[in-house]
C-alpha cells in the first residue's frame, strides 16, 4: 500500500503536467475543431457556435489547404529519403576502416544538428542569395547562370529540402553508425570469401542487417519532416506564390494570425491523421517484407 | 594500388562532407566580423578585410540582444531544472516502484508520443491565457516542465538500478524521499546529465511555441527575436550573421563540451527504445 502510494507520489508531478498541458489540450483541440472559435469568441465565449464537421469540409474544399498539403508531401517524399541516404552514406564512411580522424569528422557532421533552426536558416538565406550568395558565385565559376533560389517557386522548396538535409543528417548518422557497429564482422568475411565486392557486401549484408534501424529512422524522420514550419517561416515566409507554405504554417496563420482557432485545430487534426496513416502504411509494408 | 585508391576516396569524401557541414557555420562567423555592406559584394568575400566588432556592439547596444540572451537563458534553464526533477522522479517510479495502473499509464504515455505537439497548441494557448500566463516567462516554461521522452529515457536507465540496493535501504529504515535523493539520484547521474543537455538544447532552439506565447518583445527568446530581426534587416547581412553567432554559440559549446553524454542519450532514446 505505502509502496503504491510512493510510486504515485513520485509519478504525480510529471503526470499532472503532461495531463494538464498536453492530454487535456489535445482532447480540447478535438472539441475546438468542431466549433467556429474565432476572434469574436476569443473576446466573448458566447459567440462560439457548434459547426459540426464544417471546418473539415471547408478545408477539404480549400485550394490553399491542398496546396500546403502538396508542399508538405513534396518536402517529406523528397526530403526523407534524401536525408536518410546522406546519413547512411556518412555513417558508412565513418565506419570504414580506411578513414582517418573519425572523431573530428563525426563531430563536424553532427554540429549542424545542435544549431538553432532559425539562426542557420538566416545563414542559408544569404548563402543562396541571388546576387551575392556564395552558392551562385560557385555555380557561376563553372558557367551556370545565377538561380533565384528562394524567389523562384520551382527552386524554393528544393532549397529548403537541401537545408533540411544539411541540418539533420548528422542525427540519423549516429544511429546508423551504432547499427553498423553491431553487425558481426564474420558476415562480411563470409561475403568476401564468396567473392562479393564492396557494393554487393553493402547491398546483401549491410542493408538487410540495418533493416529494423532503417524502419525506425524512417518513421522518426518522417514525423519530424511533416512538422515543417520554422524553415519556410524564416527563409521564404511561405512564398513565393505559397510554394513553401506547409500545413503547419497554414495552422499557424489560421490560428495565431487570423485567430481562427477552431479551423486551425481542424488543420492540426488532419495533419495528425495523415501522419498516423502514412506511418501505419510504412509499418504494414515493413511487416509484409519481413523487416521486423 | 587498389587499396591506396580506396583510402583516397574514403578520406576525400570525409573531407568534402566536413567542408559542406562546416562551411556555412564558418562563413557566418567570418561575415559577422565584416563592415556593414561588405558581404553584399560579388564575388562574396570569404574573410573580413578589417575585422570589426561593430555588429556585435550594435546588436547589444541597439537591438536589445542582451535582453534576448537573458530571456533564452532564463527560459531554457528553468525548463531544464524543472523537467529534470519531474522526469527523473517519474522515470524512477515507472522503473522501480510498483503502483496500481503503472503499466497501463506507461503504455498510454508511449502511445501518445505519436501525437504532434502542435495539435495541443490552440487549446494550450487558451488555457494559458485563462491562467494569465500568455506573454509571461511562465507561458514558455510551464508546458515543458515534464516530457514523455524524458520519463522514458530515465526509466530505461533506472531499470538497471539493483532492487537489492533499494530494499537494503528500506530495511535500514530510510524513507522513500531519502532513498530517491541519496541513492537513486547519484545512480542516475549519467542519464541526468544527458537529459539536462537534451532539455536545455530543445528549450533553447524551440521556435514555434515561444513565437506564439511570447509576443511581447521584451520577453522574446533568441530564435523568435532573430526571426523578427531578420525580417526588419533583410539587407543587413553582417548584423544578422552576428545575431546567428550569438544564438548558436552557447548550444554549440554545450554540445562540444558534453558530446559524449549527448550521443549516449541519443542512442539510448532511439535504438534501444
Amino acid at each position: 500500500m505505502t509502496r503504491s502510494l510512493a510510486g504515485w507520489t513520485f509519478a504525480a508531478p510529471a503526470l499532472l503536467v503532461i495531463t494538464v498541458f498536453f492530454f487535456l489540450p489535445v482532447a480540447a483541440a478535438l472539441a475546438l475543431s468542431v466549433t467556429d472559435f474565432d476572434i469574436y469568441a476569443l473576446a466573448d465565449i458566447h459567440n462560439l457556435r457548434f459547426v459540426g464537421f464544417d471546418n473539415y469540409v471547408g478545408l477539404l474544399h480549400d485550394p490553399l489547404f491542398w496546396k500546403t498539403l502538396g508542399n508538405t508531401l513534396y518536402f517529406v517524399v523528397v526530403g526523407v529519403p534524401l536525408s536518410i541516404a546522406v546519413s547512411l552514406g556518412a555513417a558508412v564512411l565513418l565506419h570504414s576502416k580506411l578513414g582517418r580522424f573519425k572523431g573530428f569528422f563525426r563531430t563536424a557532421y553532427f554540429a549542424p544538428v545542435v544549431t538553432t533552426v532559425v539562426a542557420v536558416a538566416v545563414i542559408w538565406r544569404y548563402l543562396f542569395h541571388t546576387r551575392y550568395g556564395l552558392v551562385n558565385w560557385g555555380l557561376s565559376s563553372i558557367g551556370i547562370d545565377p538561380i533565384d533560389w528562394l524567389g523562384d517557386p520551382h527552386w524554393a522548396m528544393p532549397t529548403i529540402i537541401l537545408f533540411a538535409v544539411w541540418k539533420n543528417f548528422g542525427y540519423n548518422m549516429i544511429i546508423f553508425l551504432a547499427g553498423l557497429q553491431s553487425i558481426p564482422e564474420d558476415l562480411y568475411e563470409a561475403a568476401r570469401i564468396d567473392g562479393a565486392g564492396a557494393w554487393r557486401q553493402f547491398r546483401h549484408v549491410t542493408l538487410p542487417m540495418l533493416g529494423p534501424v532503417l524502419l525506425l529512422v524512417g518513421i522518426l524522420t518522417m514525423s519530424g519532416y511533416f512538422q515543417l514550419f520554422a524553415e519556410p517561416y524564416v527563409m521564404t515566409q511561405g512564398g513565393p506564390l505559397e510554394s513553401t507554405k506547409s500545413v503547419l504554417y497554414l495552422m499557424y496563420d489560421e490560428g495565431f494570425k487570423w485567430w481562427n482557432l477552431g479551423n486551425a485545430s481542424a488543420v492540426a487534426f488532419l495533419l495528425f491523421v495523415l501522419m498516423v496513416a502514412v506511418t501505419s502504411g510504412l509499418l504494414w509494408l515493413a511487416r509484409r517484407k519481413g523487416v521486423e | 594500388m587498389n587499396r591506396t585508391f580506396a583510402i583516397a576516396v574514403v578520406n576525400g569524401l570525409l573531407v568534402a562532407l566536413a567542408v559542406l557541414s562546416l562551411a556555412p557555420l564558418l562563413w557566418m562567423l567570418s561575415v559577422s566580423f565584416m563592415q556593414t555592406g561588405e558581404a553584399a559584394h560579388f564575388p562574396p568575400p570569404l574573410l573580413p578585410a578589417v575585422p570589426t566588432f561593430d555588429n556585435y556592439r550594435e546588436l547589444f547596444a541597439k537591438a536589445g540582444m542582451g535582453r534576448y540572451l537573458f530571456n533564452s537563458f532564463l527560459v531554457a534553464s528553468c525548463v531544464t531544472l524543472l523537467s529534470l526533477l519531474f522526469n527523473t522522479m517519474a522515470g524512477y517510479a515507472f522503473a522501480k516502484l510498483r503502483f496500481t495502473g503503472r503499466e497501463r499509464i506507461f503504455r498510454l504515455l508511449l502511445a501518445a508520443l505519436v501525437i504532434p505537439a502542435q495539435v495541443a497548441m490552440m487549446p494550450l494557448f487558451l488555457l494559458l491565457k485563462q491562467m494569465g500566463f500568455v506573454n509571461t516567462y511562465m507561458g514558455a516554461i510551464v508546458p515543458g516542465m515534464a516530457t514523455i521522452f524524458g520519463i522514458f529515457l530515465v526509466r530505461q536507465y533506472a531499470r538497471s538500478i539493483p532492487d537489492e540496493l533499494l530494499e537494503a535501504a528500506r530495511i535500514d529504515g530510510a524513507g522513500e524521499m531519502r532513498i530517491f535523493f541519496q541513492i537513486v539520484m547519484p545512480a542516475l547521474k549519467p542519464i541526468i546529465v544527458t537529459l539536462a543537455i537534451f532539455s536545455f538544447m530543445a528549450a533553447w532552439n524551440d521556435f514555434m511555441w515561444p513565437l506564439i506565447v511570447l509576443s511581447d518583445q521584451d520577453l522574446q527568446t533568441l530564435p523568435v527575436a532573430l526571426a523578427s530581426l531578420s525580417r526588419e534587416h533583410v539587407q543587413d547581412n553582417e548584423l544578422m550573421m552576428a545575431g546567428s553567432v550569438v544564438t548558436i554559440v552557447p548550444v554549440l559549446l554545450l554540445f562540444l563540451v558534453l558530446q559524449r553524454h549527448y550521443i549516449q542519450g541519443l542512442l539510448l532514446g532511439s535504438v534501444k527504445g
